[in-house]
């Protein structure tokens, strides 16, 4: 156990590690200049290259490279071109907008994918799973921002029961969790009835039925906790794939998370904070993927750790 | 042959076909069936207080804020979606395949790097890479269909290498070699060909991710750059409109979601079909 682990966290700093060079070499090939970003259309040459020279962009392609990682290793992400602070501190500001969000979503995705993937097993190959399973294939094809504006539009601008955007009450946290929810849903119901269906037709299940126990009791207290292994190592991917559209969700409802500096940074070629919120998304892809690994084995004893 | 009659007996992949055969007619046809030319300002396209119509006789799909026909709009829109998707999904899984069945043949060296640089991939959040570089570099269509290829390529590179290293393996390769034939005669005539059921899987999942993908960057205004016309930016630039005007919406997202949905139904079917291994349960 404690050897898996090692090994895996040495696994985690390398890809950190390559994903922190990959990303510095792309910004760097690209033809974006941050320092006439910062300097404004008007200014002088003059300006433009003492502006590089004091972010140390003048340097070599290498030395600016170990420069950050350098930095990296202390946990020190570098200073923001255009804020003038440090980007852990911009990053860490932003944390709390964007977990609320992501563990209301992901909740949401639970509670609708979950227990329509319980229905479409229980009554399979009726009207109500093919409804259900062609619901979910269409969520799995929508865009975002084309599920987060028909929200808007239907609950903020029409009904009015919910805020256009913004943050700090528990309703503005509605629509964008509901956005996520909806979209991440169809993969959780696909995989829940699937395994169902599985878990249903094993023998234990039937003694339970043969036993007497009411039916509703059979599905969610036998049946249910087996079939959602699947579902614990999707929580780990979807963190993922939750990281990676967060910029989308933050801007449309204008949600003051990592997704909104990350966007605003974009903008302004303000290459640390990109930098930084890359890296912090891809340390979430790994961590939840190795939770998912690490907890599988507790939930089910038949799976061992190598 | 067979293959697209069994296609045609599922419901589900049968509706695919047809709206996608729809949406392909639609594209092909814009400049001689659409009503009104897509960049063009109409005066009878707005209301005297100068807003974007609703749909009417005139304009089927209704007007948007500069008074162009929204119709034709979507319908040059689609042009530019589904090139965008055939070009950069194609870029994609030539990609995929060409780093898989070298990883997978070669292995050794040179296949352990190839994989490990896809794990590392695999670990990258994508759509946040793909927002970086069209924004960073100038959006143009062709930057765009390459930023999606960039981004779009792992998952059929994992798959080609599993496949392949297990072709490898077998006594027919072995064979193949132990008669003098070359690697790439081997690569090209005896291990491709096993992967043409991926590579056609694949070629029609992934234009739905690439839609989504193209409709998403231009959503943000980073994908394909206005007055030229695709889904995703018909929706940007009137983003700010939608509650007046929501039919703006409406329709460019109708067209996104119906697209992805079709080429999501057929590449499942498919994957059914050629792949009785993988077949859904149930």
């Amino acid at each position: 156990m404690a050897n898996y682990l090692v090994q895996r966290l040495i696994q985690t700093i390398l890809i950190l590690f390559g994903i922190a060079a990959i990303t510095f070499l792309l910004l760097y090939l690209v033809p974006a200049d941050p320092a006439v970003q910062i300097a404004g259309r008007s200014a002088t040459a003059q300006t433009v290259a003492n502006i590089r020279r004091e972010l140390g962009l003048d340097q070599p392609l290498a030395t600016q490279f170990l420069r950050y990682l350098g930095g990296l290793i202390h946990g020190d992400l570098g200073r923001s071109y255009a804020q003038k602070t440090e980007v852990m501190t911009l990053i860490a500001a932003r944390i709390p907008a964007t977990i609320t969000l992501m563990v209301a979503g992901i909740a949401a995705e639970l509670a609708i994918g979950v227990t329509l993937g319980v229905i479409a097993a229980v009554r399979r190959n009726t009207l109500l799973d093919r409804i259900v399973m062609i619901a979910s294939f269409t969520t799995i094809s929508a865009p975002q921002f084309l599920v987060a504006l028909l929200l808007l539009y239907v609950f903020a601008a029409t009904l009015g029961w919910f805020p256009m955007s913004g943050f700090g009450s528990p309703a503005h946290v509605v629509l964008p969790a509901l956005t996520l929810g909806i979209l991440g849903a169809g993969w959780y119901a696909r995989i829940v009835r699937s395994t169902m269906i599985d878990v249903l037709n094993q023998d234990y299940v039937r003694t339970a039925k043969a036993k007497g126990v009411a039916p509703l009791r059979v599905v969610l207290r036998h049946a249910l906790p087996n079939a959602l292994l699947p579902v614990v190592a999707m929580i780990g991917i979807d963190i993922g794939q939750f990281m990676a559209g967060l910029v989308v969700v933050e801007a449309v409802f204008g949600w003051p998370g990592i997704g909104q500096l990350a966007w605003q940074a974009i903008q302004q070629v303000d290459i640390p904070i990109i930098m930084g919120v890359t890296l912090v998304s891809a340390l979430a892809i790994v961590i939840g993927n190795l939770l998912a690994d690490l907890i599988a084995p507790f939930i089910d004893p038949r799976i061992r750790l190598r | 042959m067979r293959v697209f009659r069994e296609l045609l007996r599922r419901p589900l992949a049968l509706f695919g076909v047809v709206i996608i055969l729809l949406v392909l007619l639609l594209a092909l046809s814009a400049p001689w069936l659409a009503p009104y030319a897509p960049d063009e300002q109409l005066f009878e396209g707005l209301s005297l207080e100068g807003a974007p119509l609703p749909p009417n006789a005139q304009f089927w799909l209704g007007t948007d804020t500069l008074g162009r026909d929204l119709l034709s709009r979507v319908m040059y829109g689609a042009r530019t979606s589904l090139l965008i998707g055939l070009v950069a999904n194609g870029m994609a899984v030539t990609l995929g395949l060409l780093v898989g069945m070298t990883a997978g043949y070669a292995r050794g060296v040179v296949g352990a790097i190839l994989m490990r640089f896809t794990d590392l991939m695999m670990a990258f959040p994508a759509l946040l890479l793909a927002i970086v570089l069209a924004a960073l570099l100038r959006p143009s269509l062709w930057i765009v269909a390459l930023v999606i290829a960039l981004v779009n390529w792992v998952q059929v590179a994992r798959i080609a290498f599993t496949e392949t290293s297990a072709l490898a393996e077998r006594d027919f390769i072995l064979a193949e070699r132990s008669l003098g034939a070359g690697h790439a005669r081997i690569v090209g005539l005896h291990i491709a060909p096993h992967l043409v059921s991926t590579a056609i899987v694949w070629g029609t999942l992934g234009i739905a991710t690439t839609v989504l993908l193209e409709a998403t960057l231009s959503f943000l205004g980073i994908g394909v750059q206005p007055p030229e016309p695709s889904w995703g930016n018909i929706i940007f630039e009137s983003q700010s409109y939608f509650t007046a005007a929501p039919w703006l919406v409406f329709f460019p997202g109708i067209a996104i979601l119906l697209t992805a949905l079709s080429f999501n139904l057929v590449g499942d079917a498919l994957r059914d079909i050629l792949d009785p291994t993988q077949r859904g349960r149930g």
